[in-house]
């Protein structure tokens, strides 16, 4: 491909979100102005309680790590056709998962071990939660929007009845502490972001990117999960067997989410609290759609979504917390109307230049 | 057009479109005079479509005007264009099902008594549009229970109904069998004496000397030349559609060819001396055997009922009929996509019946796709992407299935080389490339490998005549090569130009099987409409 080709797709990649960008700025202003705050103060206050100090950044990397897990879930779903919309539920059922085998795990063990199998748990309760949306659709052909959406309902009933029954402190909807397992926070490496959420499973949400960039783009998998996404009945022409595809991509899309769930478990909290994963599932679609399914796009995205919600409570004083959703939600409609329409006149740009 | 004298029904001058980055008009004119059969030919891939949907109100051009008798109407929309008598036919038929003709018809124009529907009114009405234009069909019919055929003229009827006055049919042959071609040419003969305007979209040159008054030839998205259809020969008008001259046995009608066509060597890669090799009925082993089978649709209605037959190596059988007969369904069976309800299929020694897709790949069993763009293609992988469909575990390492990047590029340059596809740019998405190199990359990919049997269905479905000439010459080289082809055209004139024997399937059976001494537009032609609906005969 020549270099112009390139650039052209690049083109095509990076400025529809930068415009979607814009225009939620310019929204976001109007929405300022409309509570009699001036733009540039409020931006700027939001900047220096996100980018501006180590704390408030610290909290926008935290966030940024659920983010990443939930984005990467629903983009491994679209990649390969499939709508997950039940990152929520298998987020939740990740942490539970994580917290259990905690709990269970005598606290002499080596934290070595019993981070890994916290970790692992939470993949494989999440998979599971993905799995059975995925073998529904593959066997019965029961669409994954209506399943995914029901099983949220269904894990996060259960987790609200294992917590609210069995599994709380009293008087909370938490856990008892989970001393195994527990991941460092980013503080004990960088002092700076003291009294920050941030923790190391920023950098396994990183390498679970890394890992799912090139399982999507470098390997036979990936191959015949983007095919099965683009065009089924091709690749069931190319011997993709696609109703496996289907369980597969569901599985991991759902163990994506479900390794968030160490995030706020064994990174932040060290317990598992009813209701942690609220939000999270479907920001993880405006994180897949901003950052166009793909892994680098998602982290970028997740960093961006993080970065409008830490600085939402920065604002807090000045303006209602409640724009910063609308904000959330102006971006999201922007990029979903500006991809097809940027493209459209990028190509009429193109074909002007050569004609001149 | 040559002479400027007629009143003109539509011009179009200097236009452009393009999709993307791919552009389908490049400044083509064209001059359609009230009164007359227009054919606009070309390769696929030259504009044909494209300009006539925009004359319909389709999109907007680019840059260009069209006019309307006389009427600046550029840009305008479908409403605007059927109000002013332009309609459109498209090779998708835009009818419902349930519904019976009437009701399809008056669709959008219901003739309305206050609030209610005024179904006897509508009735006169559509029965007198039909009447006026020749057309034989009951009016209270289901859609459904039409043959393709009978659907058309309802789309057709509905266009008139509308008021159509510039009636533009984008391939409306393709699905047609011989007869029905006849009585569509009846119709729109009918439609010119009553003053309509027709412009034919075709590539097939014997429709264009059928029935046009001028032919408007576009190549690369350019009208290239406007002829009138009495001054010119299929010749001189394919010369004008590549743009150089064509082996025209396999790009005119079967009416046209000489009823054995004499077979020209292949010029192009694998030509092995051209010796053509009889079948020899003594092979030991039959390379493709079917046997009893029948295949189910979603609605668990048949098919194919009981197909029997088996290709020996060295030969290529052509299976001819009406498209919606069964043969898709017949070729998804045997390649794999399909499940079969009863019966047998074999690839040399091996039962493959239940194999999947990838068993029966890996013995030998090569597939050209009828729908490239649905099924043989992803169109937003690259081209080397494409080139390994279906191959795809044999290019990746174990455990982790990484794909070897390194041979899959390798692999693409050689193909793109021997098989000459343009451009030789192993990362351009498939969508990218023309129809005729679309194809080139599937023919690259299934039969640049080794294979014993390959299922070749439509295998120039919509590709240019240079083209044509190219996958005619590849599929005479596999058959010299000792393999066994199973070729499926709606295309007589290729079957007949291509095969060793030839069947006809109609409604899901075999109701004819004869050697090509045997075979003529005369004998298969009736056994397409089930003239001679007996029962299958066994291979």
């Amino acid at each position: 491909m020549t270099a112009l080709a390139i650039r052209e797709r690049a083109e095509e990649a990076l400025l529809p979100p930068l415009v979607a960008l814009l225009i939620a700025l310019v929204a976001g202003d109007l929405l300022i102005l409309s509570v009699g705050q001036s733009p540039a103060s409020v931006f700027a206050l939001m900047l220096q309680g996100t980018w501006g100090n180590a704390y408030g950044f610290g909290q926008v990397l935290y966030k940024t790590t659920t983010l990443i897990c939930t984005g990467l879930c629903v983009s491994v779903g679209l990649r390969a056709g499939l709508f997950n919309i039940g990152g929520e539920g298998q987020l939740a059922a990740g942490g539970f998962a994580a917290a259990l085998v905690g709990l269970a795990l005598p606290a002499t063990t080596p934290s070595l071990i019993a981070v890994a199998l916290c970790v692992l748990a939470a993949i494989a309760a999440g998979g599971v939660a993905g799995w059975v949306p995925g073998v529904l659709r593959a066997r019965f052909g029961a669409h994954e929007v209506i399943t995914t959406i029901m099983l949220n309902f269904i894990t996060l009933a259960a987790l609200n009845w294992a917590i609210s029954t069995r599994l709380r402190v009293p008087e909370t909807l938490h856990t008892r502490d989970v001393h195994a397992g527990a991941l460092a926070r980013l503080s004990e490496l960088v002092p700076a972001f003291h009294g920050s959420a941030a923790n190391v499973s920023l950098l396994i949400a990183l390498a679970a990117a890394a890992l799912t960039g090139w399982y999507l783009f470098r390997t036979r998998g990936g191959y015949d999960l983007r095919a099965v996404g683009l065009q089924p009945e091709a690749a069931e022409y190319g011997g993709v067997r696609v109703g496996s595809v289907w369980i597969r991509a569901l599985t991991m899309s759902g163990a994506l989410a479900g390794l968030g769930g160490i995030n706020f478990v064994l990174g932040y909290k060290h317990y598992y609290e009813d209701g942690f994963a609220t939000g999270y599932g479907f920001l993880g679609i405006a994180v897949a759609l901003v950052g166009r399914n793909h892994p680098g796009g998602v982290v970028l995205a997740s960093l961006f979504f993080a970065t409008l919600s830490q600085g939402g409570l920065a604002i807090n004083a000045v303006v209602p917390r409640q724009m910063v959703d609308v904000l959330q939600g102006v971006v999201i409609i922007a990029v979903a109307a500006s991809v097809p329409e940027v493209r459209r006149v990028l190509r009429i740009g193109r074909r002007r230049s050569a004609e001149a | 057009m040559s002479d400027g004298a007629e009143p003109l029904a539509a011009r179009l001058s200097g236009i452009f479109k393009s999709y993307g980055a791919v552009p389908a008009n490049r400044g083509a004119s064209l001059d359609v005079a009230a009164g007359e059969i227009h054919a606009l030919v070309g390769e696929n891939g030259a504009g044909k479509s494209t300009l006539m949907r925009m004359l319909a109100g389709l999109f907007p051009p680019d840059a260009g005007r069209i006019e309307v008798n006389g009427r600046d109407v550029t840009g305008w929309s479908t409403a605007d264009a059927i109000r002013a008598g332009v309609s459109m036919v498209h090779q998708h038929f835009m009818l419902i099902p349930t519904l019976t003709v009437a009701e399809n018809v008056i669709l959008g124009r219901e003739p309305m008594r206050g609030l209610s529907l005024d179904m006897a009114k509508a009735l006169i009405e559509v029965r007198t549009v039909a009447e006026e234009s020749g057309f034989r069909v009951n009016v209270h019919e289901r859609v459904r229970d039409l043959s393709v055929g009978e659907a058309q003229r309802v789309e057709i009827l509905k266009a008139l109904f509308r008021g159509a006055r510039i009636l533009i049919l984008d391939e409306p042959t393709a699905v047609l069998s011989p007869p029905e071609v006849q009585e569509l040419w009846r119709v729109l003969r009918s439609l010119r004496e009553s003053g309509g305007t027709i412009v034919l979209i075709t590539h097939k040159l014997d429709e264009v000397m059928a029935v046009s008054d001028h032919v408007t030839v576009m190549r690369h998205g350019e009208t290239v030349a406007t002829m009138l259809t009495t001054e010119t020969t299929p010749a001189a008008i394919a010369r004008a559609m590549v743009g150089r001259d064509v082996d025209l046995v396999m790009v005119s009608s079967a009416r046209r060819a000489p009823p054995l066509p004499s077979r020209p060597s292949p010029p192009l890669p694998a030509a092995e001396g051209a010796s053509r090799r009889r079948p020899t009925a003594t092979a030991s082993l039959t390379p493709l055997l079917v046997q009893s089978l029948t295949v189910k649709g979603p609605r668990r209605e048949r098919r194919v009922t009981d197909v029997s037959l088996s290709i020996a190596p060295g030969e290529i059988l052509g299976i001819a009929g009406v498209e919606g007969n069964g043969q898709t369904e017949l070729v998804e069976a045997i390649a794999g996509l399909r499940a079969v309800a009863s019966g047998r299929i074999a690839l040399g020694d091996r039962d493959i019946t239940t194999l999947d897709v990838r068993r029966r790949a890996a013995l030998g069993l090569a597939h050209i796709p009828e729908d490239r763009q649905r099924r043989g293609l992803v169109l937003d992988y690259s081209v080397a992407d494409n080139l390994i469909l279906g191959r795809q575990a044999s290019f990746a390492h174990r455990p982790a299935g990484r794909l070897d990047r390194r041979r899959i590029l390798a692999n693409a340059r050689d193909c793109l080389a021997r098989f000459d596809i343009r451009p030789a740019d192993p990362a351009l998405p498939a969508r990218a490339l023309s129809g005729g190199n679309q194809q080139k990359v599937i023919i690259a990919r299934e039969m640049g490998g080794d294979f014993s049997v390959l299922l070749a269905s439509q295998p120039t479905r919509g590709v240019d005549v240079g083209a044509v000439e190219f996958i005619h010459a590849q599929l005479r080289a596999a058959r010299d090569a000792g393999k066994a082809i199973l070729l499926v055209s709606a295309e007589l004139a290729e079957i007949l130009a291509l095969a060793d024997r030839v069947a006809v399937m109609y409604r899901g059976r075999i109701v004819g099987l004869m050697p090509r001494d045997e075979a003529s537009v005369e004998t298969i032609g009736p056994l397409m409409t089930g003239a001679q609906d007996a029962a299958a005969v066994p291979a």
